[in-house]
C-alpha cells in the first residue's frame, strides 16, 4: 500500500466535494479496493470513505420498487430484502463469505463491474435504475464492458432501484477458487416481459441473452429454451473453463433459473 | 476398551490451548530490538539475463539501510541440495548453482534479484520500486517435454542440457520387465499427470537473522520443520558459520506439509545481512510471495504399463516419468521422484518384475520438492489408477483383482529394493468393506440417478514408506545427511521430565502424544512430561519432522533414552531399598523389590539422584539425564484401503464427494484422536489435489494460479464427514513402539480413490472416458464427457 489521505464525510454532498480533489477515489466496503491497494496496483492520493453516509444506507420497498442505498452491505440486503425480493436477497447472501458480505456494498460492486460479480446480473436482469449524485441511469445503459461503467469521474452510486418482478431466480455456478460466478444467470419475469442477464461468461461483461428472453416471454418454461444456446465466441476462457464450457453453462443455468422461478 | 491415559488414550491436544487462544509464539511474533526489514525484489519474468541492476536512486530513498544484489553473495556458497542421485549410467545428476540472490540470470518468476533492507517494510518496498533493472528477456522453458528437446533454451547455461538425471530403477530389472510385458496376456497402459501443487500452509514463511558481535554468534529464527538441518546446510554450505556459532530456532510453526523442510535463500539472506549491517533483519512472506517462492509439489508426467497373465496375476510394471525440478534443485528435490517414488511402485502387490524410469527436468518454474507424501502419492496414484483401468478392461471386480494380487507373506522383498516388514492388506480391505457399506451402494446409486446424478465408487489400496530412514541405506542412495533422530530426557529432582527432541511439531500434536509414551513407560501422569523442540541450542542434533517419521524415529529415540533413565533409576532404587537391581520392578510410578512389600516412589528416586546424600556415588554418577540417538533399521510401511463415493452432475461436470471411508494400518496407535485428525487432514488435502488444486503456468512461465482467486484450496464444504478406522493393525516389527506413522497416509490414499470413483460414475452413465487428469474440475469433467 502507498500512503494516502483518508476522509470520511457524513453526507453525499461532502463526499462529492471531496471526490472533486485530484486523485481522490471513493471507498465503499473496500473488499475490492483494499486488496488492490495492498498489491500496490492503485495509488489514490485520498480515499473518500462512503461508509459514514447514513443517507446511502438501507433497504426500502414502496409501490413495487425496492430501493437500496448505494452504501448498503450485502449482508443487509440479504436480511432486509428477503421478504420483498427473495431472489435478490439470496444473491446477496451468497456473495463471498460473511466478512465480505458485512463490508462489501452494492454501490461498490456495481461501480466495479467485475465480469464475474453477481450484482450486475441482478441489476441488469431486474431492469434496475442506478441512481447517482448527478442522475439516474438505466441498467441497460450502465454496464459498458468488463470493469467499465457509465459513471463519470467522481460520480457516486447513491441508490439502486429495483422494480420487483413477479418471479425471479439467480443461479450461480461458482468458480472453484474465488467462488465468484464462473457463470451466473439472473432470470426475472415482470410486467414488461422476461429478462435474462448473464454474468461471468462474456468478455464484454454482464449481458442480456435476448434470444432466451424472447422465447421465455411467450412461454415461461424450460421447454421454451431447450436447445437454445449462446455462441462460444466471445466467452471468457481461463484456467477454470473454456469458452465452450461457459457457453454451455449459460444454457444449463438459465433453464435452472427458469425452473426455480416458475 | 479405549484407555484413558498413556499409550492408546485420546488425550486432548495440550498445545491447542495456546493455538486456539492466540497465544502461540510464531516467528512473525518475534521482534528484536533494532530490527530492520527486508523486501525482496523478485523477477517478474521467467527467464532473463541480468544486464544491470541500478540501485543508486533506491539507496537514496528514506529509511534504506542497505541494498544487496547477487554480487554481494559471490563469495559465499549457493543454496545446497541434500541429495545426489546417480543416473542409469552411473553418473551423478547435473547440479546447478543456486545463488542466494539471482546472479547473471533470473530463472523463474519470483526469483529474488535484489534485497532492500530498510527501517520499515514500507520504506523497503518503496525503495525496491526505485531499483532500475535491465533484464533481457530470454525464451522460457515450461513444458518438460519441450525442455528436453534438442536446442531447447537452457535454464542453466553451464549445464549440458535441462536434464538433471535419467534414472532407472532397478536397472537390472529392465530386460526382464520388457520381456514380461512382451509376453503378457494383457497390458493396460495409462498416461497421466500428477498435478503440480502449492502447499499453502496457513502461516507463510518468515525469517529473522540476528548477529551478536560480542559472542560472534548468529541466530536465525525461521519457520522450519527441521532447524538442525537448516543449521547444517546454511552454516556449512552457504555461509561458512561453524555450528557452535550458529543457532537456529523454529518456534511455533503454522503448518508445513513439506514446504518448510527445505533451506531457502531468504533464511541465508537474513542471517548474512544481519551480520553485514549488525542489526537483526526480518522477512515475512506475503501470501503472494509464498505462491512464487515456496517449493511446489508433485508435477509428474507419467506413462505406466501393467502386464497381467491369463489368470489376471500382475506380471510386470513399467513406468516412465518426467519429474519437474523447477529452476533450481531444492533441498530434497532429487530424492522425491526417485527413492521416495520408485521404491513404492510395487504397492501392495506381488508383481515380480518392476522397472521405473524417471527423467528429472529443469524448467523456468519455482523449484519443486517434497509435499505431503512426497513421491509416494505419485506412485500410489499411477498404480491404483492403472489397476482400476485394467479391471475395467478385463471386466473384473476391482476389489477382487486387488485381493488376488495382494502380498500376503511377510517380510516381503519387493523388486524395487525395499522389504516390507509386516502388513495385512486383506484385513484393511475387510475393515473397509465393513465401514463403507458396499452392499448399500446399488441403492445409493439408484437414488442419485433418480435425482439426475451419476454416482461412482472408487477404491484405492495404498502403501507408503515412512519412518525415514535407515542412515546407511539412504547414504548409499545419495542422501547427504543421516536420518536418525535424537532425544534427551531430563528428569528433574522433583520427578518431572523435560524431553528435548529433534522432531519438530508444526501441528502434529507432539506435545501431547510424546508425553503419553513416556508416562506409560514410567507409570506417571502425562502432565509431568514437557516437550522441548525447535531450538538447536536446546536440543541435541536432530533431523526434524517429515516423512511421517516423528513417532517412528523420534519416538523411538525417546523410548531408548527413557529406557536408559529407567535402568539408572532402578539402580538408585535398589540402593535405597538395599536390594539388587535385577529385582527392581517399575510399575505405576513406584519401584518395588520383587516378592517383597518394599517400595520407593518415582519422585524419591529422582530426588536421590540430585540430592545424593544416600547414593552409590562410587558406582553411579548423580543426576538423571540421558540422551539416545535412534537410527531405524528399515522404513515402516503403513498401508490401507480407501473408498470414495462421488456424485457427478452430468449437466455441469460438478463432482461432489458423498462418502469417504479410510481403513488404515498404522501399527500401534498412541493417540487415536490425533491419528484421526491426521487422516482427516490428509484426505482433505488429497481431495484438494484430486478435485481443486492446480498450479498452472502459461507458456511464458507466468504463474497463472498466483493467488487464492485462481488456486482453489479445499474448504470445509468440499469434503464429507469421513469414516476412518485404524483397528486392523500389524505393528511395525523393528521399532520399539511398533508404530508406523500416519501423517501422509490420507494425502496418499485419497486422490486415486476420488478419480477412480469419478470414472466409475461417468462410465455408469454410458461415457467411455477412461481417464481425466487432476484436478477433476467441473470444466474438465464436462469436457471429458463431451469427447
Ligand atoms: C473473498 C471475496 C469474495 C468475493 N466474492 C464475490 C462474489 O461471489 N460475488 C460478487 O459479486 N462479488 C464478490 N466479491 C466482491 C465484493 O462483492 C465487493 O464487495 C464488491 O465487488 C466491491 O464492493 P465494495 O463496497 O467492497 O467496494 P470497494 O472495494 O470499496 O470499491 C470498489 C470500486 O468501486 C468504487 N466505489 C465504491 N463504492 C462506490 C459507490 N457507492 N459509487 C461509486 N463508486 C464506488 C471504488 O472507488 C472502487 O473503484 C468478493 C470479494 C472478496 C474479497
Amino acid at each position: 500500500m502507498y500512503n494516502f489521505e483518508f476522509v470520511k464525510p457524513s453526507s453525499i454532498d461532502e463526499a462529492v466535494a471531496a471526490l472533486g480533489e485530484d486523485e481522490a477515489q471513493a471507498l465503499g466496503g473496500g473488499q475490492t479496493l483494499i486488496p488492490t491497494l495492498k498489491q500496490r496496483l492503485a495509488r489514490p492520493a485520498r480515499l473518500v470513505s462512503l461508509s459514514g453516509i447514513a443517507e446511502m444506507k438501507g433497504v426500502g420497498a414502496e409501490g413495487g420498487v425496492l430501493t437500496i442505498g448505494g452504501g448498503t452491505s450485502h449482508a443487509t440486503v440479504a436480511a432486509e430484502a428477503a421478504g420483498s425480493y427473495p431472489a435478490l436477497a439470496a444473491l446477496a447472501g451468497n456473495i463471498g463469505d460473511p466478512a465480505v458480505r458485512n463490508r462489501g456494498t452494492i454501490g461498490g460492486s456495481l461501480a466495479n463491474n467485475d465480469p464475474s460479480a453477481c450484482y450486475p446480473a441482478a441489476a441488469l436482469g431486474s431492469g434496475a435504475t442506478i441512481v447517482t449524485n448527478a442522475r439516474e441511469i438505466a441498467a441497460d445503459d450502465f454496464f459498458k464492458g468488463m470493469f467499465t461503467t457509465a459513471l463519470e469521474e467522481g460520480e457516486i452510486i447513491t441508490a439502486v432501484r429495483f422494480p420487483v418482478p413477479q418471479a425471479a431466480n439467480y443461479q450461480k455456478f461458482e468458480q472453484p477458487a474465488s467462488r465468484f460466478a464462473l457463470v451466473g444467470v439472473f432470470v426475472a419475469r415482470g410486467g414488461d416481459g422476461v429478462r435474462v442477464a448473464v454474468t461471468g461468461a462474456s468478455e464484454e461483461g454482464v449481458f442480456r441473452w435476448s434470444e432466451a428472453e424472447a422465447a421465455l416471454a411467450s412461454d415461461f418454461s424450460t421447454g421454451a429454451i431447450e436447445g437454445l444456446s449462446v455462441p462460444a465466441d466471445g466467452m471468457i476462457a481461463d484456467l477454470h473453463g473454456s469458452k465452450a464450457y461457459r457457453a454451455h453453462l449459460v444454457g444449463v443455468l438459465t433453464r435452472r433459473a427458469v425452473s426455480a422461478a416458475s | 476398551m479405549p484407555k484413558d491415559s498413556g499409550i492408546g488414550a485420546s488425550d486432548k491436544r495440550r498445545e491447542d490451548v495456546r493455538f486456539l487462544t492466540g497465544t502461540g509464539n510464531y516467528t512473525d511474533d518475534i521482534n528484536m530490538a533494532g530490527q530492520a526489514y527486508v523486501h525482496f525484489l523478485r523477477s517478474d519474468v521467467a527467464h532473463g539475463r541480468i544486464n544491470g541492476i541500478d540501485t543508486a536512486a533506491a539507496e537514496a530513498m528514506p529509511g534504506v539501510v542497505r541494498i544487496f544484489t547477487g554480487a554481494d553473495f559471490e563469495a559465499v556458497g549457493g543454496i545446497p541440495c541434500g541429495w545426489q542421485v546417480t543416473d542409469r549410467h552411473g553418473n551423478p545428476m547435473q547440479e546447478p548453482r543456486h545463488p542466494v540472490l539471482a546472479h547473471g540470470k533470473v530463472r523463474h518468476v519470483g526469483d529474488p534479484i535484489a534485497a532492500v533492507v530498510a527501517e520499515t517494510l514500507a520504506q523497503a518496498r518503496d525503495a525496491a520500486e526505485a531499483i532500475k533493472l535491465d533484464i533481457e528477456d530470454l525464451p522460457a522453458v515450461v513444458d518438460m517435454k519441450a525442455a528436453l528437446e534438442d536446442g531447447a533454451p537452457k535454464v542453466h547455461d553451464d549445464l549440458t542440457s535441462n536434464l538433471c538425471y535419467d534414472w532407472g530403477f532397478v536397472e537390472d530389472n529392465k530386460d526382464a520387465v520388457d520381456q514380461a510385458i512382451r509376453s503378457a496376456a494383457h497390458v493396460t497402459t495409462l498416461d497421466l499427470v500428477n498435478n503440480r501443487l502449492i502447499a499453502n500452509p496457513m502461516e507463510p514463511r518468515v525469517a529473522i537473522g540476528a548477529f551478536d558481535r560480542a559472542s560472534g554468534e548468529s541466530t536465525l529464527y525461521t519457520t522450519s520443520q527441521n532447524p538442525h538441518v537448516i543449521r547444517l546446510l546454511m552454516g556449512a554450505f552457504v555461509l561458512g558459520i561453524p555450528e557452535h556459532k550458529l543457532r537456529v530456532v523454529s518456534p511455533d510453526v503454522g503448518g508445513g506439509f513439506g514446504s518448510k523442510i527445505f533451506h531457502y535463500a531468504e533464511e541465508a539472506f537474513c542471517t548474512f545481512a544481519a551480520k553485514a549491517i549488525n542489526r537483526p533483519v526480518k522477512w515475512t512472506a506475503t501470501r503472494s510471495e509464498a505462491f512464487m517462492s515456496d517449493a511446489h509439489g508433485r508435477d509428474h508426467v507419467t506413462r505406466i504399463e501393467l502386464a497381467l497373465d491369463g489368470d489376471n496375476n500382475f506380471t510386470a510394471i513399467r513406468t516412465e516419468t518426467l519429474a519437474n525440478m523447477g529452476a533450481y534443485l531444492s533441498t530434497f528435490a532429487p530424492s522425491v521422484p526417485t527413492y521416495l517414488h520408485g521404491t513404492l511402485m510395487a504397492g501392495c502387490y506381488k508383481t515380480p518384475n518392476i522397472y521405473v524410469n524417471v527423467k528429472a527436468v529443469f524448467t523456468n518454474t519455482v523449484p519443486v520438492d517434497a509435499y505431503r507424501g512426497a513421491g509416494r502419492p505419485e506412485a500410489s496414484y499411477q498404480l491404483e489408477r492403472v489397476i482400476d483401468k485394467a479391471a475395467r478392461e478385463l471386466g473384473v471386480d476391482p476389489i477382487a483383482l486387488r485381493r488376488q494380487n495382494f502380498i500376503t507373506e511377510f517380510p516381503y522383498a519387493t523388486p524395487v529394493a525395499v522389504e516390507y516388514d509386516t502388513g495385512d492388506y486383506n484385513a484393511t480391505m475387510d475393515t473397509l468393506e465393513k465401514i463403507a457399506d458396499f452392499g448399500g451402494f446399488a441403492a445409493r446409486r439408484a437414488a442419485s440417478e433418480k435425482a439426475g446424478k451419476l454416482r461412482g465408487l472408487g477404491i484405492n489400496c495404498y502403501i507408503e514408506a515412512c519412518g525415514i530412514a535407515p542412515s546407511s541405506l539412504v547414504g548409499q542412495l545419495g542422501a547427504r545427511a543421516g536420518l536418525y533422530e535424537s532425544a534427551t530426557v531430563r528428569v528433574n529432582a522433583t520427578g518431572g521430565l523435560v524431553v528435548m527432541t529433534g522432531s519438530h511439531s508444526h501441528g502434529q500434536g507432539h506435545e501431547t502424544t510424546f508425553p503419553q509414551v513416556i508416562a506409560e513407560m514410567i507409570g506417571i501422569d502425562a502432565g509431568m512430561v514437557e516437550i522441548v523442540h525447535g531450538d538447536t541450542s536446546k536440543v541435541p542434533m536432530g533431523l526434524g519432522t517429515y516423512g511421517s517419521r516423528s513417532l517412528a524415529v523420534g519416538g523411538s529415540a525417546m523410548v531408548r533414552a527413557t529406557e536408559k533413565i529407567i535402568a539408572k533409576a532402578k539402580k538408585i532404587a535398589a540402593h535405597l531399598m538395599e536390594a539388587s537391581d535385577a529385582d527392581i520392578e517399575l510399575k505405576d510410578g513406584a519401584f518395588s523389590v520383587a516378592g517383597t512389600d518394599k517400595s520407593v516412589a518415582w519422585g524419591d528416586v529422582c530426588l536421590a539422584a540430585y540430592v545424593p546424600h544416600n547414593y552409590p556415588l562410587e558406582e553411579l554418577e548423580p543426576g538423571l539425564e540421558e540422551t539416545a540417538f535412534y537410527d531405524p533399521s528399515n522404513f515402516t510401511y503403513p498401508a490401507g484401503a480407501y473408498a470414495c463415493e462421488v456424485e457427478v452432475d452430468p449437466e455441469t461436470g460438478q463432482v461432489t464427494i458423498e462418502r469417504f471411508c479410510a481403513a488404515d494400518d498404522f501399527g500401534n496407535v498412541v493417540n487415536p484422536m490425533i491419528v484421526d485428525g491426521q487422516v482427516h487432514g490428509g484426505i482433505g488435502q488429497g481431495i484438494g489435489q484430486a478435485l481443486l488444486e492446480a498450479c498452472a503456468y502459461d507458456e511464458d512461465g507466468q504463474l497463472l494460479s498466483a493467488s487464492y482467486m485462481d488456486y482453489a484450496m479445499p474448504r470445509a464444504g468440499d469434503v464429507p464427514f469421513y469414516k476412518v478406522d485404524h483397528s486392523s493393525s500389524t505393528p511395525c516389527t523393528h521399532n520399539p513402539l511398533g508404530v508406523k506413522g500416519c501423517g501422509e497416509a490420507g494425502a496418499i490414499g485419497s486422490p486415486p480413490a476420488v478419480v477412480n470413483a469419478v470414472i466409475d460414475a461417468l462410465q455408469s452413465g454410458g461415457s467411455k472416458v477412461t481417464h481425466i487428469d487432476m484436478p477433476l474440475s467441473p470444466s474438465r469433467v464436462w469436457a471429458a464427457m463431451q469427447a
